[in-house]
């Protein structure tokens, strides 16, 4: 007969600390990934939207393959695809995770930003241009600040999705909240460390949809 | 002085020719009503003296500059330097406004004056204002577009036209997304413009307004200008078959 194994009897303050240190990491590639996503995901519209046939083709290609292939996925390539391309071009565990969140939320960023743009009116253009506005003065002073507010509900949407998502990190053994929750329920048998990492997350999404509501009502300034 | 000379315009998109010879000269201080049917090109010819649309051929010049001609068949536009000069002789009210939504009233005027040709912010304000006083908008100047009926806000674009102080104003169709009671108070805005000798290009169904506030009436369908002249002949007195047969659609 085996003998039954030792366990450590469970503290919450244990677990809370533990979360915490993770949760820390967990923010830290939820907001490079914001940093790098969102003006990434304009450029990747630009190109979406070029007169270039072969620019558009490619971006469509790249963003077809960011929405159809798990995101999980895109994270073991982005981290063993290097070293198993090129002998010694190895890559860290966070520049990992941050790389393929960043290129995959840019993706779905850039089909939002897309659809807001194209919702301006072509009149809107026109006026500015007889004003005598240039191209950059159009879309800066004019056009931008309207698709902000139009496609800012989609952004929450995804911003909310990516403080969740920030748990397939853990596939790649960036040790995120989530991961850290997995090792403290494997060593104390209990699934406190689970629901203790779901509180955290509904938290951290109840700031976000503070955040972003008060965003929306400043943006909200006008009527459509 | 002639302001605008347009000669020999053409434009088609695919099959379709919707200009298909089009010379006509506006000089300062005139009034010019532009009638015919849905389809004639009348807007088309605003677009393109308005660089919204680029001719297939022909010239289009201001005063004594040429915005784009046809050399040896080949279309050419004016350098950039220069086309930012001679698109600043003309402004452009369209049919629906096309105010900016995110701006207020106030913005929507000084916006380009202040950013665009980089006048004094004070200066630019002092400006809006006596314009929107003349409008009868004084009181709208911190309204959003939004709140605005269609009247007040197409009296603010045409205060925002006003404001880069254009040699020549284009009105495309400036009453037709209005209601009748609406469409009087743009009528009385124009015709002040015209007592003040301002030179004005005006695309309009409007038959009994044309006749009142023009020096000069083109009828135009199928692309080419079918008469010309003052009031009194095309409306009064219209000689071709298809001027007289379009009027009398109005007259019924």
């Amino acid at each position: 007969m085996l003998p039954m194994p030792i366990i450590a009897a469970i503290s919450p303050k244990v677990v809370f600390t533990q979360l915490l240190g993770g949760f820390e990491l967990t923010i830290r590639l939820f907001f490079l990934t914001l940093l790098f996503a969102l003006p990434l995901g304009m450029l990747v519209a630009f190109c979406r939207m070029s007169k270039f046939t072969p620019l558009r083709w490619i971006t469509k290609l790249y963003i077809s393959i960011m929405r159809g292939t798990p995101l999980m996925l895109q994270l073991m390539v982005v981290f063993y695809g290097p070293s198993y391309l090129f002998k010694g071009a190895d890559i860290e565990r966070f520049p990992a995770a941050v790389i393929a969140f960043s290129i995959n939320y840019a993706a779905y960023f850039a089909e939002i930003y897309r659809g807001g743009i194209e919702s301006i009116p072509k009149g809107q253009y026109e006026a500015a241009k007889v004003l005598g506005y240039n191209k950059i003065q159009t879309f800066m002073r004019i056009i931008l600040p309207q698709v902000l507010r139009n496609v800012l509900p989609a952004i929450t949407n995804e911003v909310i999705t990516l403080v969740k998502d920030t748990s397939l990190a853990s596939v790649i053994a960036y040790t995120e909240m989530f991961s850290v929750a997995k090792r403290l329920s494997a060593k104390y048998l209990s699934l406190l460390p689970y629901a203790g990492s779901g509180l955290f997350y509904y938290v951290a999404n109840y700031i976000v949809s503070i955040v972003m509501e008060f965003f929306e009502k400043k943006l909200n300034y006008y009527e459509k | 002085m002639s302001l605008l000379e347009i000669k020999n315009l053409k434009k088609s998109f695919g099959d379709n020719n919707v200009l298909r010879d089009i010379s006509l000269n506006v000089d300062e201080g005139q009034v010019v009503a532009v009638i015919g049917p849905s389809g004639s090109g009348k807007s088309t010819l605003l677009r393109c003296a308005t660089t919204l649309e680029i001719p297939d051929s022909g010239d289009i010049k201001y005063i004594d500059e040429y915005l784009c001609r046809t050399v040896d068949g080949v279309m050419q536009y004016a350098k950039k330097d220069k086309l930012k000069k001679i698109c600043s002789y003309f402004g452009l009210v369209f049919q629906n406004f096309n105010l900016f939504p995110h701006y207020t009233v106030m913005k929507n005027i000084i916006d380009a004056p202040v950013k665009v040709m980089k006048q004094d912010k004070k200066q630019a304000e002092k400006t809006a204002m006596d314009l929107l006083t003349k409008m009868g908008i004084a009181d709208k100047a911190d309204a959003y577009p939004c709140n605005l009926s269609g009247g007040q806000q197409q009296r603010v674009s045409i205060a925002r036209a006003l404001a880069l102080n254009p040699r020549i104003l284009f009105f495309d169709e400036p009453t037709s997304a209005l209601d009748p009671e609406l469409t009087g108070e743009i009528l009385k805005v124009i015709r002040q413009l015209a007592a003040e000798n301002m030179t004005m290009v005006i695309v309009t169904h409007e038959m009994t307004f044309a006749r009142d506030v023009a020096d000069h009436i083109i009828f135009m369908d199928g692309g080419v200008i079918v008469e010309e002249g003052s009031p009194e002949e095309v409306i009064g007195n219209p000689k071709s078959e298809r001027t007289k047969a379009f009027l009398s659609r109005f007259e019924g």
